[in-house]
Formats: C-alpha cells, sequence, structure tokens
C-alpha cells in the first residue's frame, strides 16, 4: 500500500493511501467529533460535524469521507472549524430533542453552543411510533443520520424497510406507503436500534420501563395477546 | 434514558452462531441487549430473537421453586400437570433427596439399562458434562443423548465415517471468501439469520456466486445464481448427478483424489446411473441446472458447501450427507480457507454438548463408549474402578423413548429438553412417557414434557449462570452471569453435583468428584482427557473465544480443519444408492409435509412461546403453493385441516409461492397445533435420526371454530 504525508495541526503525518482524514487524524489521536458516522455503516458526510478546514478548499471539509492526499494542509480545531460545529449542535439542538443523545449532550457543553440561539425554530415533532412488539420509533429525536436506514439495507441487514420519506424540512423515516412495522418487510432485527445515536429508536422494554412500568408488568404484558386485549 | 448498573459479556443463547451479547443491567434485570461492532461472530448485528427475545427469563410462568406432584405417578397412567395447583412448592433437599431415592431403587432392582438422560443443546458445556458423568460413573450406563440426535446426527456420522470427524470444516466468517457456494436443506435466513448476512454479502460485495439447492424458495434465493428446486427426500439423486457431472466433463481434483483419499474407483463404478436425467426424473429439478451446478462449484477456485436439517433429517440422511461430503473429495474442496464442508449447527450449544460426550456411543472428545482404551481414561479420571465404565453402546434419544416399558426404561431425567415437542409421531412419544415409572424435569417451564415429570428442578437460563458454549464452528465462548437467580432456581451445574453426591452415599460407592466451586474446574476436569479442549481456559477466552482443537496452553485455535490430513487418514469416498423417503405422496395423502423453523420462534417454545416474541409470530401456519391451493379451493388464510397416518392439526394456510408444488411446509414451534403429530417416526438406519423432512398428508379446508385459537391471526409482512 503507497504512503502519503500530509500536515495535520503542524505535525507532519504519514498515512497509507486512501484512508479518509478522520481516520488518519484519529490515528494520531486527534479528537474529532462524529455523530452521524459509525464504523459499521457506509460514511455519508450527513451531519458535518466533523469538518475540517484543508488549506486551498474553499469550504470545509468532512473528515469521514474526503481522503487524505498527498500534501494536505488539515486544520483540526480552526476558529472556523469550531464556529461551524458549534452552529451545527445549535441548529440540532432548536429542532430536536436530544434527551436522549449524551454524547452530543457533552458535546454541546465542549462548543460552548447557545441553546437557546435559535429560539423561534420550528421544532421537528412526533408522536411516538409503538407499532411493533420489538422496539418504538420517536422521530422528535430524529437527526436523520441515515444510519438505520443503511443497516436495514445494503450495510447489514439486506431487508429494505426504511426509507427517507419526504423532502427537505419535512423529511423523516418512515416505511414504504407508511405501513405499520410488522406488516413490512422488517424481520424486526433490531440492526437499527442498535446504531441510532439519538435514542430515537429504542427497545420496547427500555421505553416500558423508562415510562414508569415496573418489570413485573412488563412481564404481564408480554404474556400473549389473548392477556394484552383483556388490560 | 436508563443507565445501567453494569454491562455483562455473554454468549446468545438460540441459535449455532453464538453471536456475543451485551446485557444492559438495570436493578437486577436485563432491559437491553446490544453486541459489540467489532465482535468476531457477529459483527455489530443480531437476529430478533439474540436483540428483544430474551425475556422469557422474566415470565410470571416460569418455575423458580422445587415442584413434586400432587398425585404420586404410575407407569402407564402418568398425566401431564399444566397447573401450578397439581403440584406441591417443596424445598431444594426434598426434591433432591426424593430424586435420589427413586432413581436408587430403580437402578437397584433393574439395573442400568433401565436408566437414561436427556442432556441439553441449550445448556452449557460444564453442565452437559456432569449429567453425562453422572449416569456414566453412577448408574453405568450410556444411555445418554440430547437433540443433536433429532437435528444433525445424519450429518455427524457421515463426516464420522468419511472424514474422522463431525463439525464445520470451516468457520461461518471465511463465507465472504468462498468463490462459490452451496446452501442446501437450510433455510439459513431464519435459522441462523447473521451467517445468512454473511451469505448475502459474500454475492453482494465479494462477488460469490450461491446455489440453492432446496424445496422452499427461500429468502436466500434472491441473490442466488441457481435454485434447484429439488422433492423433498431426492439429496442423493441430485448431488450425486453433479458428481457424475464434474466426473463426465473432468472436473475433477485429480491429485487431491490421489493424495487425500481413498475408495475413488469404487465410488466411480457406482455413479453410472445417476446422469442428470435420472435425477431430473426423480426430483424434478431440470438437468441442464445441475449440470450448471456441477461446473459451477467445480470450476471454482475456493468453493463451499452449507447445510441445514435438509439433509440430514431424513431416514437416509446419512447418505445425503455422504453425497455432499463426496463432492468435496472430488473437487478438494475441503482443507483450505474459504472451502469446506459445513454442516450448519442448530442449537446454541450443540456442538458443545456433542463434544460433552452427551451420546450413546461417545465420551467426551468423540471418544468411542465400546473402545477399552477410552473407558480407561475415563475411569482414571472419575475415579472408577478398572473395568467399571460400560462398554456397551447406550439408546438413542428416539431409541430411549421407545423403550419406555417393563424390562426396559424405567427412570428417565430430562434436562431442558422437550421430546413432546421435537419427537417424530408425538401420538406414540405421548403413549412412551406415560409408560416411565419416574421422570426428572430440569427446566425453566413446564413445558409438554416437563408436565409429565413427578419432580421438577427449577434451572436457570443463560443469564443467570456461568459457563461455555460452543458454536457452530467450533468456537468455545463464555457465558456469565448477568444477575442472580430468580427464586430458589439453581444452575445446572450445582444441581447435578448436588444430585450426585446424594446418589453416591445411598449407593455407597467412591466419588467421582462433585465438589466443584466454579464452572471452569469442570471445563478443566474434561480438558485434560479432551485433547481439542486441553488448551481452552477461561482466562484464554475471557475476551474472544477459541476455536478447538486447542492442543495446548499456547495453541492459537484451528479454524480451517484438514488442512495436511483428516483424522482418518485419508478421506473416503462413499457409493450410494437414491432410497425413496419412505412415505411418498399417493392419491389418499397427495401432499409431502416438510417441516422446518420460523424466524421468530425456537423449537418447541419453550423459551419463545413465552416471550415477546410469540406476539411477532402467534400462530402456526401450513404453508401451500398457490396452483395446490386453487385445487382444493383454499384461500390465504383459510383455516385448513393437515392430517397424516398418524395425526391431524387445523392451522391456518399461507398460499404462497415460498413452497413448491405438492409441497405444503409447516414450522414445528406450536404445541396447539404440533407439526409432530404428522410426522414419521422412521429412523436413518446409521443415525437413528427420524424422517422429519418428508412424510405424506392431505390438506382440507376446514372451519374457523376447528382451529385451536381463532382470534389469534399473524399479520407479518416478512417473506
Amino acid at each position: 500500500m503507497a504512503e502519503i504525508t500530509l500536515i495535520i495541526d503542524g505535525q507532519e503525518v504519514t498515512a497509507e493511501q486512501g484512508k479518509t482524514l478522520l481516520e488518519v487524524a484519529r490515528e494520531i489521536g486527534k479528537d474529532i467529533p462524529t455523530i452521524c458516522f459509525h464504523e459499521a455503516t457506509t460514511a455519508n458526510a450527513l451531519c458535518r460535524i466533523c469538518v475540517v478546514e484543508v488549506e486551498g478548499q474553499r469550504v470545509l471539509q468532512p473528515a469521514c469521507i474526503v481522503k487524505a492526499g498527498a500534501g494536505m494542509k488539515v486544520q483540526t480545531r480552526s476558529e472556523k472549524v469550531v464556529r461551524a460545529r458549534r452552529t451545527i449542535l445549535e441548529m440540532l439542538q432548536s429542532t430536536m430533542d436530544l434527551s436522549d443523545a449524551p454524547e452530543i449532550q457533552q458535546m454541546m457543553v465542549e462548543y460552548g453552543a447557545d441553546a437557546n440561539r435559535f429560539p423561534g425554530a420550528e421544532r421537528r415533532e412526533s408522536e411516538v411510533i409503538d407499532d411493533n412488539p420489538m422496539y418504538v420509533r420517536d422521530y422528535s429525536k430524529c437527526l436523520l443520520c441515515w444510519r438505520c436506514v443503511q443497516v436495514c439495507a445494503d450495510d447489514a441487514q439486506y431487508t429494505f424497510a426504511i426509507n427517507f420519506d419526504g423532502r427537505g424540512f419535512e423529511t423523516q423515516i418512515g416505511t414504504f406507503f407508511d405501513k405499520a412495522i410488522p406488516e413490512t418487510s422488517c424481520v424486526l432485527c433490531g440492526q437499527c436500534v442498535g446504531v441510532c445515536p439519538t435514542g430515537a429508536l429504542k427497545p420496547k422494554r427500555e421505553y416500558l420501563l423508562e415510562q414508569g412500568m415496573t418489570p413485573q408488568e412488563i412481564g404481564v404484558l408480554n404474556t400473549g395477546r389473548k392477556q394484552r386485549k383483556q388490560r | 434514558m436508563i443507565k445501567a448498573d453494569r454491562v455483562v459479556s455473554t454468549t446468545c443463547p438460540y441459535c449455532g452462531v453464538g453471536c456475543n451479547l451485551m446485557l444492559h443491567v438495570k436493578d437486577e434485570h436485563v432491559f437491553k441487549v446490544t453486541t459489540p461492532f467489532d465482535g468476531p461472530v457477529n459483527h455489530g448485528n443480531l437476529c430478533v430473537k439474540g436483540r428483544f427475545g430474551y425475556d422469557y427469563i422474566y415470565h410470571p410462568k416460569r418455575v423458580t421453586t422445587p415442584l413434586m406432584r400432587k398425585t404420586p405417578q404410575k407407569a402407564g397412567e402418568r398425566t401431564q400437570a399444566f397447573d401450578r395447583s397439581e403440584w406441591h412448592e417443596v424445598t431444594w433437599d426434598e426434591a433432591l433427596d426424593y430424586t435420589a431415592d427413586r432413581l436408587v431403587e430403580i437402578y437397584k432392582r433393574d439395573g442400568s439399562d433401565a436408566m437414561a438422560v436427556y442432556c441439553c443443546a441449550k445448556a452449557t458445556n460444564e453442565d452437559n458434562y456432569l449429567l453425562q458423568k453422572m449416569y456414566r460413573a453412577i448408574f453405568r450406563t450410556n444411555n445418554v443423548d440430547h437433540c443433536t440426535r433429532l437435528c444433525h446426527a445424519g450429518s455427524v456420522v457421515a463426516l464420522q465415517q468419511a472424514t474422522g470427524s463431525s463439525a464445520m470444516s470451516n468457520t461461518a466468517s471465511q463465507v465472504i471468501q468462498n468463490d462459490v457456494f452451496i446452501v442446501t436443506g437450510s433455510n439459513t435466513s431464519e435459522n441462523h439469520p447473521i451467517i445468512a448476512l454473511q451469505m448475502k454479502e459474500a454475492v453482494q460485495k465479494h462477488g460469490a456466486k450461491m446455489i440453492v439447492v432446496d424445496p422452499r424458495r427461500i429468502d436466500l434465493v434472491d441473490m442466488a445464481e441457481l435454485w434447484l428446486p429439488l422433492k423433498p427426500g431426492t439429496n442423493v439423486p441430485v448431488f450425486t448427478a453433479m458428481a457424475y457431472v464434474i466426473v463426465e466433463e473432468n472436473l475433477v481434483n485429480h491429485d487431491f483424489i490421489d493424495d487425500r483419499t481413498e475408495g475413488y474407483t469404487e465410488f466411480l463404478s457406482t455413479l453410472e446411473t445417476f446422469t442428470p436425467e435420472y435425477a431430473e426424473e426423480i426430483s424434478g429439478v431440470p438437468a441442464e441446472d445441475i449440470r450448471k451446478a456441477a461446473r459451477l462449484y467445480a470450476k471454482a477456485d475456493k468453493a463451499a458447501i452449507y447445510w441445514g436439517m435438509g439433509i440430514s433429517q431424513l431416514s437416509h440422511g446419512t447418505a445425503s450427507a455422504l453425497a455432499l461430503i463426496n463432492l468435496a473429495f472430488l473437487t478438494g474442496h475441503i482443507g483450505r480457507e474459504g472451502t469446506g464442508l459445513n454442516p450448519l449447527r442448530g442449537q446454541n450449544n450443540v456442538q458443545g454438548a456433542s463434544d460433552m460426550g452427551s451420546m450413546p456411543f461417545h465420551y467426551p472428545g468423540y471418544m468411542r463408549v465400546d473402545n477399552p482404551d477410552n473407558r480407561a481414561k475415563w475411569e482414571r479420571a472419575w475415579n472408577i474402578e478398572e473395568g467399571g465404565l460400560s462398554l456397551k453402546l447406550g439408546l438413542t434419544t428416539t431409541e430411549i423413548l421407545g423403550h419406555a416399558h417393563e424390562g426396559g426404561i424405567r427412570a428417565l431425567y430430562i434436562m431442558g429438553e422437550n421430546p413432546m415437542m421435537s419427537e417424530p409421531n408425538l401420538n406414540e412419544t405421548r403413549k412412551h412417557m406415560q409408560q416411565l415409572e419416574f421422570l426428572v424435569a430440569q427446566d425453566i417451564f413446564i413445558n409438554e414434557s416437563a408436565a409429565f415429570a413427578d419432580v421438577f428442578f427449577p434451572a436457570t437460563p443463560f443469564a443467570e449462570k456461568d459457563g461455555t458454549f460452543s458454536n457452530t464452528d467450533r468456537r468455545v465462548q463464555r457465558v456469565r452471569a448477568a444477575h442472580a437467580p430468580r427464586g430458589q432456581a439453581r444452575p445446572d451445574w450445582q444441581i447435578i453435583c448436588d444430585l450426585a453426591k446424594r446418589l453416591e452415599s445411598r449407593l455407597g460407592v467412591a466419588s467421582a468428584y462433585w465438589d466443584y466451586s466454579h464452572p471452569e474446574e469442570v471445563l478443566r476436569e474434561m480438558g485434560n482427557v479432551n485433547p481439542d479442549y486441553a488448551g481452552i481456559t477461561y482466562d484464554r477466552i475471557d475476551k474472544i473465544g477459541l476455536i478447538y482443537p486447542v492442543p495446548s496452553m499456547e495453541h492459537p485455535g484451528t479454524p480451517t480443519l484438514f488442512t495436511e490430513t483428516f483424522p482418518r487418514g485419508r478421506g473416503k469416498f462413499h457409493p450410494l444408492e437414491y432410497v425413496p423417503v419412505r412415505e411418498e405422496a399417493d392419491d389418499e395423502y397427495p401432499f409431502i409435509l416438510t417441516t422446518g423453523r420460523l424466524l421468530e420462534h425456537w423449537h418447541g417454545g419453550t423459551m419463545t412461546r413465552n416471550s415477546v416474541l410469540n406476539d411477532a409470530y402467534p400462530e402456526a401456519r401450513v404453508e401451500i403453493h398457490p396452483a395446490d391451493a386453487e385445487i382444493h379451493g383454499i384461500r390465504n388464510g383459510d383455516p385448513v385441516k393437515v392430517q397424516s397416518r398418524r395425526g391431524e392439526i387445523v392451522v391456518r394456510a399461507t398460499v404462497t409461492e415460498k413452497t413448491t408444488v405438492g409441497v405444503v411446509f409447516l414450522p414445528w414451534h406450536f404445541h396447539e397445533a404440533a407439526a409432530n403429530l404428522l410426522t414419521n417416526d422412521v429412523l436413518d438406519p446409521q443415525a437413528k435420526i427420524p424422517e422429519f423432512k418428508a412424510c405424506a398428508v392431505q390438506v382440507f379446508p376446514a372451519r374457523e371454530d376447528d382451529l385451536a385459537r381463532p382470534d389469534v391471526v399473524v399479520n407479518r409482512g416478512r417473506y
């Protein structure tokens, strides 16, 4: 494998050709935050929190997909980078529910993000969808990172039960024809739950416990359809 | 958001893939399961059972107190007691003392041949090792078996005969290295979901070509290069016709045959009749497709075969598996990475339970019981006088119940198994169960078999005990308790040791040793005699499991078997003849019934029918092809009666092209419509495996009222 040399935050780095800036930076211990990026899914640079400044490039570059190039001069924490990340966090906070995303809350603190920067922003509100026995979907907490869609598709499961639905601000993850999950091709594997970074997808049991039910009450709930109907 | 008190790493209790699980515990209660993305087995993926199907642990019907029947049970009049009101709650001492008294009484009166035990492919290696040790060392009998008999016995016997080994030759993660692979008799997407993902990845991302040979149009067919829809039970002609083509077109690997095998000439002389046209006539698979499949497989650089119970669960299951083995020998697709003969084992620990000697012909490590040298090894290990252990081959699972009568088996101990769901021809099984004089059940629920018992020992599920499971690709992995046992439940290994000590003191015999303080000591005792496990310690498998054989403490494990030689020396070709299934379709019973499993359920249903999984798939459905359905006036969702010469059930029909014309499919998980009431209890002569995969049935329209649960309708969109 050919090797290249580049400069990250003033430090000369030798790296394998073909690696992304994120991979190379992490190898030398640089802390580049990520939200939509996941080791098990194809990177798509959707959230832009991992942007870095590359000398000679007009705009900030998403480190998760941009390949390290010979002679690149990269800054991972320039003022421009920090401002961009802070703004991304503030926009997320203003439109969605981050209560189940402690890592993002931690980033808010680290980047000094102002939770009230956009006080009049329209929030993405959604009812909790409880349509199957295994997991619930709360799209108020969804930041459209695409991981769930990817693992349901050819990053893992090849089931293709969910996709983006709607356009622009109305975009939401959904099923085809808005069918209930059990009636789709979903196999209830929960790969989507496993990669959700914000608790928008959550195991039903965990959700019920959070709602204040006791394990005993959940046990009774799960003893079969008949008992459920009687409740 | 719930913050876990602790996160416990363990191994999934469902199928043989052996996925790594992280159990998130809060207030002594597992509330979530995740899996590490860098895990060596499943790479961050799980199926519905592994991720969500653990809640049976907390089901209100789980038994956590020792129980004894209120009404004393007598041979011939034994009844089932599902209701707790028919049982006394007793102390562990009462239950163990009573059991020891009864077992010793029967043993002293009727001797070793009256005693039998079912070990358990769900339990740990340590549990299984101890239970077979108890029966062999104390009762001096080899009447020890478990459900391996009902799933892969045909494959095990065939592999033993042809190679001298009996496990997957390569690991499942090598699927992505295959250039061509055959999947046969395995609905991998539902029964080994994570291996199916790797198969799909091999096709989609690594350019592999997949050949599916199966009577059902299973999910994998979508990505297959070729689908050979054979009639159930026609494996031998189809695969031997492939061998015919490989020889006819000189695609054989002569070097491999010369250097590594024997019996090739005899094999060739029997090949003549197996032309693809002959196979087409019998199996319905177009001769041209058989030729294509043979060429694809033989010409590939690396090709492998993965198979399931569609090969082994037949009255000629051993021959079916041998037909696959012959193909690998002809082409040399064995002994290298990305090749191999790979029976996908069903249960989480069926490989391990077999390794532990939970079988009537073998001690741990597949040492034949009729070999005095092997006997001497275990006599030394168990502190037994010379010549004390039995050289007599024991009875198999189905034979044990078949011998439940005066002068035969009188006392049976069942750990975790459910023969009243898993045996063929259940009406017969019921009669046999009734004939037992004494029955002990060690389980977590009063299932259909435990309901017949005199004594119930409440054991622990996987999340409440420590030990090891050995998965389908021979990887020995840790099982760890997430929390203490519920109620008075106890880990199986402790129950067995306590009972064994009581038995020894009543019989006044020297102790075979039962004072273990931790399961790790049990594994060490076994590994000291069984060379495959000699180098496995809990320390070494703390993070990542080791793939046996691990002959020494420094050995890194053996992902690929047979690289230099076969355990028996040369691989042996086996000439085969075509023997039809015992019961073919006729005018009276015009359909062939084949049985199998569903993604959401597990075997006899003890776990999954008591889980949220049952909400996801609450009823049995019979699959029937649209062409057949139309002739019989059956619409999708209609209640139908499925009848064989042995029994009948009423279920709803699913009209689907997932099955083929003339073949109907039933899952066997549902006690209210048990598929095994219909199946044929004829056995393979060598492996003694029953013919679950083919029997003749008729299908009639029925009424809603005839259904066991007319109010329950499954409504799923998945394939």
